[in-house]
C-alpha cells in the first residue's frame, strides 16, 4: 500500500512538472515564436501564467479543495485579495495619472 | 482527528510520528510568512508595471533582455522545483534512509546556482548594455523586482546547504524534517513567483 501511495505522489508531481512545461512553452512561443498581436500574445501570457499558477499550487503544494486544508485556502484566497486592492489599485491609479500626463 | 489533519505541501503521513503533527502549526505559520512575502513580491509588481514605460530615453526591453539566458533560467527553476518534490517524497518514502534526500537536495541545489548564475550574467550583460539601476525609474524596479527573487533564491540555496549538513550531523529527526517540508514550501513559492516575473517583466515587456 505503501507503494502504491508512493507511485501516486510521483505521478502527481510529474503530471504537475509536464502540465508546467507545456505552459511554460506556450507562452514563450505565443511571443517569441508566432507573429501575434500584442492583445492576443499578452491574454495568451496571462492565461497561461495564472494555469501553471494553479497547476503548481495543486500538484506541487498540494493545496486543493478538500476539506482539511480550507483554512490554508481562505489564508492564499485572502492574501490574493489583499494583493488584488494593493497591486490592482496602484496600476489602476498609476495608469490613469499616466494618461493624463501626455 | 488530529491523524486526519493535513498541512499545506506534502504530507509525511502518520508513520513519521511526531514529524507529522509537529508539522502542522509550524508550516501554516510558515505560510503566513510566505503570504507576507507574496504581498512584497505583489507591490514590486505593482511598482515594475507602473514603471514599464518609464525608460527616460534609456535602453528598454527589447534591447536588454536575452531569451535564450531567461529561457535557460525558467527550465532550471521549475525542474529544480520537481527535484525538491523528488527529495520529500524520497523523505517520506525512504524508510529513513538519507541517500536518496541527500541525492535530490544536491541535485536541486546544483540546479537552483544554475539559475543563479544565469541572472547574474543577465545582470551583467545589461549593466554593460547602459542598463544601470540609476538610468531609469523601469531599470531601478527591473533591479527591485528580479533582484529580489535572486535574493530569495540565494537564501534558499544557502538554507539548502545548512539542511545538508544538519542532516548528516542530526540525522533525519523530526525537526529536520519539519524544516526539510518548510524548505520545500519556500522552494516552490519562489518558483511560483518565477512564473509571474517571466510572463509580466519578460514576455509581456516584449509582447
Amino acid at each position: 500500500m505503501k507503494d502504491a501511495e508512493a507511485q501516486r505522489e510521483l505521478r502527481s508531481y510529474l503530471t504537475g512538472g509536464a502540465l508546467s512545461v507545456a505552459l511554460t512553452l506556450l507562452a514563450f512561443a505565443a511571443v517569441l515564436w508566432f507573429d501575434l498581436a500584442r492583445a492576443t500574445a499578452l491574454t495568451i501570457v496571462a492565461s497561461a501564467a495564472v494555469a501553471q499558477l494553479i497547476v503548481q499550487v495543486r500538484y506541487f503544494l498540494h493545496i486543493d479543495l478538500s476539506r482539511q486544508k480550507r483554512e490554508d485556502l481562505q489564508l492564499i484566497l485572502f492574501s490574493l485579495l489583499l494583493l488584488t486592492l494593493m497591486a490592482g489599485g496602484t496600476i489602476w491609479i498609476m495608469g490613469s495619472l499616466a494618461g493624463r500626463m501626455h | 482527528m488530529i491523524g486526519e489533519m493535513l498541512h499545506p505541501g506534502l504530507n509525511l503521513g502518520a508513520a513519521h510520528g511526531e514529524a507529522h503533527t509537529r508539522s502542522e502549526p509550524v508550516l501554516f505559520g510558515f505560510w503566513v510568512f510566505l503570504m507576507s512575502d507574496l504581498i512584497l513580491f505583489g507591490v514590486l509588481f505593482a511598482t515594475y508595471v507602473s514603471m514599464r514605460n518609464a525608460t527616460a530615453g534609456g535602453p528598454g526591453p527589447r534591447e536588454l533582455y536575452d531569451f535564450i539566458s531567461i529561457a535557460m533560467q525558467t527550465g532550471l527553476l521549475l525542474l529544480s522545483s520537481l527535484t525538491y518534490g523528488f527529495a520529500c517524497l524520497a523523505l517520506k518514502h525512504g524508510g529513513g534512509r538519507r541517500s536518496g534526500l541527500v541525492a535530490w537536495l544536491v541535485v536541486t541545489a546544483v540546479l537552483g546556482a544554475g539559475f543563479l548564475g544565469f541572472e547574474l550574467a543577465d545582470f551583467y550583460s545589461v549593466a554593460q548594455a547602459g542598463g544601470v539601476p540609476s538610468r531609469s525609474g523601469w531599470l531601478s524596479a527591473y533591479y527591485a523586482l528580479v533582484g529580489l527573487h535572486g535574493t530569495h533564491i540565494t537564501v534558499g540555496l544557502l538554507w539548502m546547504a545548512v539542511m545538508l549538513v544538519q542532516i548528516g550531523a542530526l540525522g533525519l529527526s523530526h525537526r529536520v524534517k519539519t524544516r526539510l517540508l518548510m524548505l520545500g514550501l519556500y522552494w516552490h513559492f519562489l518558483d511560483l513567483v518565477w512564473v509571474a516575473i517571466f510572463s509580466i517583466v519578460f514576455l509581456a515587456g516584449v509582447a
